[in-house]
């Protein structure tokens, strides 16, 4: 295993050395990683790689057993989902996480209403809501008929669109997207692609958790493997090419070019 | 987009949308002016309408509290048996001397209790469903009810604490015993304040989001089971405050009260058009869902229907209600 190295310069997010155990089944061992602002990562593995685990211990559901998450170069315990936030780390989920009977504009604000604080409530104000909902689309050009849509009457790709502009709302430092296209169909996921490119542009990191080597290969900067729970391989995408990162989900180096794979993914 | 937002709110008037809202209110004017052509000398006496809306009030507080529950998912079968409790509790603190501003407070504050112990065993204790905490808590407060009264009603009441549930505004118009009954004021405020708390408050939307996909609210870091504990414990407060306006209006405490009514409380939140399955429904829904109970049972009264008819039709509206909300949705998903 590689050695916990210095900070790396210019990383938003850096793990050294996380280990996750639930009981007596290692989920994690001393995985490292880095994510720049601006910079798409892709992390790949087959399942029970342990790349839903890495990322809820980002996102602050789960707390690490070993190993340190710096932020910005300072360490960083989360205690919740809410804490992962408050330092602009966003999740957007499989299953999207939405609420389908509440309009576009409350899912965007859930649990960060806008509206005059009173005692442990927040007075709603919904007007505010909808505006602020609306020029936050505007500015991902995402497109929906009304904001007061509610959730459940959005396409796939709309719901995804709508759990990336909540992620984003809130001056968004890191998004973390797990299989962001695996529930979408064909014709949406040039879309959220070309969304997921446009918040590099603004300077968010990226973290895409996907299976699909024509996301990765699509809008990452860098594509990293884990297999069985730890490292396997890391490399800049101009610097690999899918067979090899096939190869690597399944746990072998070297892969050529001309081998077969693409029928896998 | 945002401009497409400010055309759909400048189209205005948006039929579905309009029914949606306001349908059920029709079904009650409708069946008010039914009964009012059948027997217009008896239904639309001040009286008999006073009648109504005073026979009603706990069960309007008591779906109030159920509505709120049932937007989670969740339901509360205890409300029967909370309503007696703070019923009997009441009576005992009046007889006893206690004095009245405390008596008033006592009533609610069983029911608060009450509610406080469902939601812990909800969320503490893991229990599957909320069925079985509250099925757990019906018998207990029940129980408890029997135990306190030794099964004997307990009556004499303070006027003061009788006021609530009996007092009516004649307002110089009306004769006794018709008029604006007090009750009436208290459902009034108590479902103008929830409306406020569902709609406008970020703990009422965070109720429907719940209800809607708990997974959601949970990753948007809202404490589901803090606001479980609060939701039932609104339940539970809503029985506590009923059983004070029934012990006020039959004035005595019955160790009998409210045995079912859970179900009445249950039926006229799922007419007034909330979703069993959660994270849907109004408190104008309820309100005209248990106006709809309400006037349908008073109206067959009026008309000497037997008691057994309207059991029967009664239970053929529930099912006549939620069939027109599976077409009304299906409808609404064709589009």
């Amino acid at each position: 295993m590689e050695p916990v190295r210095d900070s790396s310069p210019g990383a938003l997010l850096e793990a050294r050395g996380i280990s996750k155990y639930f009981g007596a089944i290692t989920a994690l061992h001393n995985v490292n990683f880095h994510v720049a602002p601006g910079e798409v990562l892709g992390v790949v593995g087959d399942n029970g790689a342990g790349k839903s685990t890495l990322m809820k211990i980002l996102s602050g559901l789960f707390a690490p057993s070993e190993g340190q998450l710096l932020f910005n170069g300072e360490p960083v315990r989360f205690s919740g989902p809410k804490e992962a936030q408050r330092r602009g780390i966003e999740m957007v989920y499989q299953d999207f996480a939405l609420a389908g009977n509440l309009p576009i504009y409350e899912n965007i604000y859930l649990g960060r209403e806008p509206g005059r604080k009173l005692g442990p409530l927040t007075l709603v104000d919904h007007a505010k809501a909808r505006r602020m909902a609306g020029e936050h689309l505007d500015r991902l050009h995402i497109h929906v008929k009304s904001v007061d849509q509610n959730a459940e009457d959005l396409s796939g790709g709309q719901r995804q669109a709508v759990a990336i502009a909540r992620a984003t709302a809130f001056d968004a430092k890191l998004v973390i997207m797990d299989e962001p296209t695996a529930a979408l169909a064909i014709k949406e996921v040039g879309k959220v692609l070309d969304l997921i490119k446009s918040l590099k542009q603004h300077g968010v990191a990226v973290i895409i958790i996907s299976h699909r080597m024509d996301d990765i290969f699509y809008c990452c900067d860098r594509v990293m493997a884990l297999y069985q729970g730890s490292n396997f391989a890391e490399a800049p995408l101009d610097a690999t090419h899918r067979n090899e990162v096939i190869g690597w989900i399944m746990g072998t180096k070297g892969h050529e070019e001309a081998l077969a794979h693409d029928q896998l993914h | 987009m945002t401009n497409s937002t400010d055309q759909s709110e400048a189209s205005g008037f948006n039929m579905a949308k309009f029914l949606e809202t306001y349908g059920i209110l029709i079904v009650v004017l409708v069946m008010m002016l039914v009964l009012a052509a059948i027997r217009p000398d008896v239904f639309l006496s001040a009286q008999n309408l006073t009648n109504i809306l005073k026979q009603n009030a706990s069960l309007a507080l008591l779906a109030l509290g159920m509505l709120v529950v049932i937007i989670t998912a969740g339901i509360d079968l205890s409300v029967g048996s909370t309503m007696a409790l703070s019923m009997v509790t009441i009576a005992i603190a009046s007889r006893a001397g206690v004095p009245w501003p405390l008596v008033l407070l006592i009533g609610p504050a069983v029911g608060l209790a009450v509610g406080w112990v469902n939601g812990v065993g909800l969320t503490w204790l893991r229990l599957p469903h909320p069925f079985i905490m509250t099925l757990g808590t019906l018998n207990i407060a029940r129980g408890l009810t029997f135990l306190v009264t030794d099964g004997a009603p307990v009556s004499g009441l303070q006027p003061e604490v009788r006021y609530l549930g009996q007092a009516y505004y004649d307002f110089g118009i009306f004769a006794p015993p018709a008029g604006l009954p007090a009750s009436l004021i208290v459902v009034a405020a108590c479902a103008i304040a929830l409306w406020f708390f569902l709609t406008r408050t970020s703990m009422g939307r965070h109720i429907y989001a719940i209800g809607g996909n708990p997974h959601a609210a949970r990753v948007s870091g809202i404490n589901v089971d803090g606001v479980l504990v609060v939701v039932y414990m609104i339940c539970g407060f809503f029985a506590g405050l009923a059983g004070l306006l029934l012990a006020g209006r039959t004035d005595s405490g019955f160790p009998n009260a409210g045995i079912g009514i859970e179900l009445d409380a249950i039926a006229a939140v799922i007419i007034g058009g909330a979703s069993f399955f959660g994270g849907r429904g109004t408190v104008l829904g309820v309100l005209a869902g248990v106006l709809i109970m309400g006037i349908l049972r008073n109206g067959l009264n009026i008309n000497n229907v037997s008691a057994f008819w309207q059991q029967i039709l009664i239970g053929l509206v529930i099912i006549i209600a939620v069939y027109i909300d599976v077409l009304r949705r299906r409808a609404s998903l064709r589009h």
